[in-house]
């Protein structure tokens, strides 16, 4: 038998997986993985989201994928789209970056500047 | 638990899985593993999207990107675009929707954007197999809200104020039923679901009952604690296989969570549940003889009052309810009797599930607000009427309801504007119709359907529609006369008056319906042995038009019984003979200049 | 009452499992449509003999028995054919001209509704709306959804099932 409480749990826990189906304000982590961005090792970066974020135990974030971004010689490439609608494009991934994004953007809200388009032109 | 990063969610409904959705599941799964996205990726399956006609439905999250018609070859293409690379498989898309690339969002089809729902609201959002998907969107939050801090009167008192109305078909109002059966004392009493969907063409209770099992158990408690009842029954139809295994699948869950059985999430309340399966009568949906063949007689009406809430199954005070209007009470005790209300029109609150069948682009179930217009549903939501054909009427409340003409098609629907109009709420059949659809043959379908179905037990019920089906088919062979409309009327209001349940009494409705609006068509058959919608064979007469013939000699090549007769090399113009032809319309279907009228 | 049930069935060991349906529902209220349901899944049909157990084992006349078979349409006295042909004749499907469709069925098996071909072969019914009003028309057979039919398609799924390849037209 269930109590109030534990119901409100399996509630906050299955939420987590199954808020994506619903609208909600969630920041966007996008990974392009297009063919190049494939070749350049986006998928290990994907997975390291993946693992990082719930390892962290975030919500509110979706990961996807997208197309070819266009500047294939700093592939893996990976956008995060705040709730506000600003982007964040960071360049050159790979999984040992990602634990720093999720850990500095992700969770608490600082733009990793070292990884950004921005410093890596 | 594994965080995926995109689900993919495919409708296991009736009407997708005849179409093979069963096997898109796996060839997903199993290619899923070959691009090795298995862990990043999940697969569910859900309840009815609503959009039949463009099924198989797939759905992606969260981009919430629509395919349609997917094929099983269209799944590698899926994997390795979509869900790897992250491009869309544009021609999969939702075809009839203006949605651009970068708005691929479900919601903004033209299909979904104007529906609103309520009693729909998880299906095809959630796995049905899955108690715990349906307590993450706020599953079972109101039984617990019902329980630990309202009382049965407010519960009652929730519902009246919110103005719900039963959906199966009378539109009783919800509260007030359920505030007799409470106001009743005695040892036993009984909550009962009719899932009973008889009505042909309408199918939204089965889609909630396989989309959302959840919500009725929920609702179905929530009223045995309202009116002091322990016991329930769901009675669905055994033509429903998939909802009866998920149903069942739904209340074992439930137990086990113990929001069924003893002691109810630890308050000392307790209700439990049981199927009943129907077995094939179409006047079980009427509440007094649903609850016979529940009682295992064979399931006739009996006179009320004493009306079910005073005394229903074995003589304990009993509610009934429909599938779609329990669906709407946890909503209701959550969001508030204010929110229901503020929904509909004056007397009809909330919204309503259309199943949107017959000529219409768009086949499928809406639920949409009280007082949305015939015309958003058919040309906004149901994409209009197929091969440029023009509407002519829309049928509802089935064998029980009337149509709506075309000059009516402004109306808002809702329970009194139907009855005004001659037609019915039902349980929300909407069947809609061109102009090659012969009224008179509709009137003698819903007929022959009440000829079959009357239980046999009121005499004006049992030979009255027959004669009425008579009279109709003796007009659609050409063999009427004009006082045979006389009689229709005469035997529709004796029968109607006379008989002891609502299918007797509503039975002569689509012949009274049919006659208040297309009166002409029925004399065309009688006066001119002419069926206007071309569609009565026996009054049809193929010919061919001169001038339009090609002289290409098709049709005299396929007449299978040589009623053609003409000569391409001599040019003796093709004639059809009437008295040799059979009126199976060959010609007419090969005739590559439309040379051919009937 | 039925000619195809004969009396051999004294040794069929489906009698006792008829026997344990009863008791397993006997004391629940309104026990005896269940009953019905899981003794036709047995036979596919209710013979006498399963008749008479029931009413016995339930201790109720048989003519009660037979008056709740009688009266729904899903409870059958007859034997039913290898393939069971169902065409939908829900409104949606009559609309899109299940009609027509069903005149091709009767002319191709050359049965009427509710029969079945001498060969055992095939059993010819017509059923309420079974939902699947986007493929409207839509047949069954043995469960099996066959939709979107225009009358051409008729022969070739009916061969196909003779032929037990299945013949999928969609």
């Amino acid at each position: 038998m269930k109590t109030i409480a534990e119901l409100e749990a399996i509630r906050q826990k299955t939420l987590k997986e199954v808020g994506m189906r619903t609208d909600n304000d969630s920041i966007r982590v996008v990974v392009g993985m297009a063919t190049c961005g494939i070749a350049a090792g986006a998928r290990p970066v994907m997975q390291a989201f993946l693992t990082e974020i719930q390892k962290r135990d975030i919500h509110n974030v979706t990961v996807t994928a997208t197309g070819c971004i266009g500047v294939c010689s700093l592939e893996p490439i990976v956008d995060i789209i705040d709730k506000d609608g600003t982007k964040v494009t960071y360049v050159n991934m790979t999984p040992e970056k990602v634990a720093k994004v999720v850990l500095d953007h992700l969770a608490n809200g600082k733009v990793c500047s070292e990884y950004t388009l921005k410093e890596n032109q | 638990m594994q965080l995926f990063r995109s689900h993919v969610l495919v409708c296991g409904g009736t009407g997708c899985t005849s179409s093979n959705s069963e096997a898109i599941m796996s060839e997903l799964n199993q290619n899923l593993v070959k691009n090795q996205l298995d862990s990043e990726v999940k697969v569910v399956q859900t309840g009815c999207f609503g959009l039949c006609e463009e099924g198989p439905i797939m759905v992606i999250y969260p981009e919430g990107t629509m395919y349609c018609r997917v094929d099983v070859k269209d799944v590698p293409e899926i994997v390795e675009e979509h869900l790897l690379k992250g491009r869309l498989v544009t021609r999969l898309l939702e075809a009839s929707s203006q949605v651009q690339e970068d708005n691929q969002d479900i919601e903004q089809s033209s299909f979904f954007k104007k529906q609103l729902r309520v009693a729909l609201r998880n299906c095809g959002r959630i796995n049905p197999e899955e108690i715990d998907e349906y307590i993450a969107f706020d599953g079972y939050k109101a039984l617990a809200k019902a329980l630990s801090e309202m009382t049965p009167v407010e519960v009652i008192q929730t519902i009246k104020d919110s103005g719900l109305r039963g959906r199966g078909g009378g539109g009783f109002p919800t509260g007030t039923k359920w505030d007799f059966a409470a106001q009743q004392v005695n040892d036993e009493k009984y909550v009962c679901c009719n899932a009973d969907e008889g009505d042909p063409g309408a199918f939204m209770d089965r889609s909630v009952l396989e989309g959302d099992p959840h919500s009725v158990i929920e609702a179905m408690t929530i009223a045995g604690y309202a009116i002091g009842a322990t016991h329930g029954f769901v009675y669905v139809r055994a033509e429903y296989p998939i909802a009866v295994h998920r149903l069942q699948i739904a209340i074992d869950q439930a137990r086990e969570y113990g929001l069924l059985g003893e002691n109810i999430l630890d308050t000392g309340f307790k209700f439990d549940l049981e199927i009943r399966l129907g077995a094939g009568a179409f006047v079980c949906g009427e509440e007094t003889a649903l609850m016979t063949s529940i009682e295992g007689k064979r399931g006739e009406p009996r006179v009320r009052p004493p009306f079910p809430a005073v005394k229903g199954l074995w003589q304990k005070p009993t509610i009934l309810n429909n599938v779609e209007t329990f669906a709407n009470i946890p909503e209701i005790l959550l969001k508030g009797s204010e929110w229901f209300a503020s929904m509909g029109t004056e007397k009809s609150k909330g919204t309503k599930v259309f199943a949107v069948g017959g000529k219409i682009n768009n086949t499928g179930l809406v639920e949409i607000p009280m007082g949305t217009t015939l015309r958003e549903v058919i040309y906004e939501i149901g994409g209009g009427i197929p091969n440029g054909k023009k509407f002519k009427a829309a049928q509802t409340g089935g064998p029980s309801g009337g149509c709506i003409p075309a000059s009516h098609i402004d109306t808002p629907i809702d329970y009194e504007s139907l009855i005004e109009l001659g037609a019915m709420m039902g349980s929300g059949g909407l069947i809609v119709m061109d102009e090659d659809t012969c009224m008179v043959d509709i009137a003698k379908f819903f007929l022959e359907f009440t000829v079959d179905e009357s239980c046999g037990k009121c005499t004006p019920c049992r030979l009255g529609t027959r004669r009425m089906k008579d009279i109709l088919e003796k007009i659609t062979l050409g063999k009427g006369v004009m006082s045979d409309i006389d009689e229709l009327e005469t035997l529709a209001r004796d029968i109607k008056a006379s008989s002891l349940c609502a299918l007797g009494q509503t039975a002569p409705n689509p012949v009274l319906s049919t006659l208040r609006y297309f009166r002409d068509e029925y004399e065309a058959h009688i006066r001119d042995k002419k069926c206007p919608a071309g569609s009565c064979k026996a009054l049809l007469a193929y010919e061919i038009i001169e001038e339009k013939c090609k002289n290409c000699g098709l049709c005299l090549k396929n007449c299978p019984v040589s009623a053609i007769t003409g000569n391409k090399k001599e040019k003796i113009p093709f004639v059809i003979d009437p008295t040799l032809c059979i009126k199976c319309g060959v010609c007419f279907e090969k005739c590559p200049v439309d040379a051919i009228k009937k | 009452m039925n000619a195809n049930a004969s009396g051999c069935m004294e040794n069929d060991e489906r009698i006792h499992l008829v026997i344990d349906i009863v008791a397993k529902h006997k004391n629940s209220k309104g026990a005896l449509i269940p009953i019905l349901h899981e003794v036709q899944g047995l036979y596919g049909y209710l013979p006498v003999e399963a008749q008479e157990i029931i009413a016995k084992e339930m201790n109720v006349p048989i003519s009660e028995v037979f008056g709740v078979i009688s009266f729904y349409s899903f409870f059958s006295l007859n034997p039913k054919g290898k393939h069971r042909v169902s065409i939908c004749m829900g409104t949606a499907c009559y609309v899109k001209g299940s009609g027509p469709i069903l005149d091709k069925l009767k002319e191709t098996l050359e049965i009427g509704v509710g029969e079945t071909t001498a060969d055992g072969e095939f059993t010819l019914e017509d059923c309420r709306c079974l939902g699947a009003c986007g493929l409207a028309p839509v047949l069954t057979i043995n469960g099996k959804v066959f939709g979107r039919l225009t009358k051409d398609d008729i022969p070739v799924i009916i061969e196909g099932c003779k032929t037990e390849d299945g013949g999928i037209v969609q």
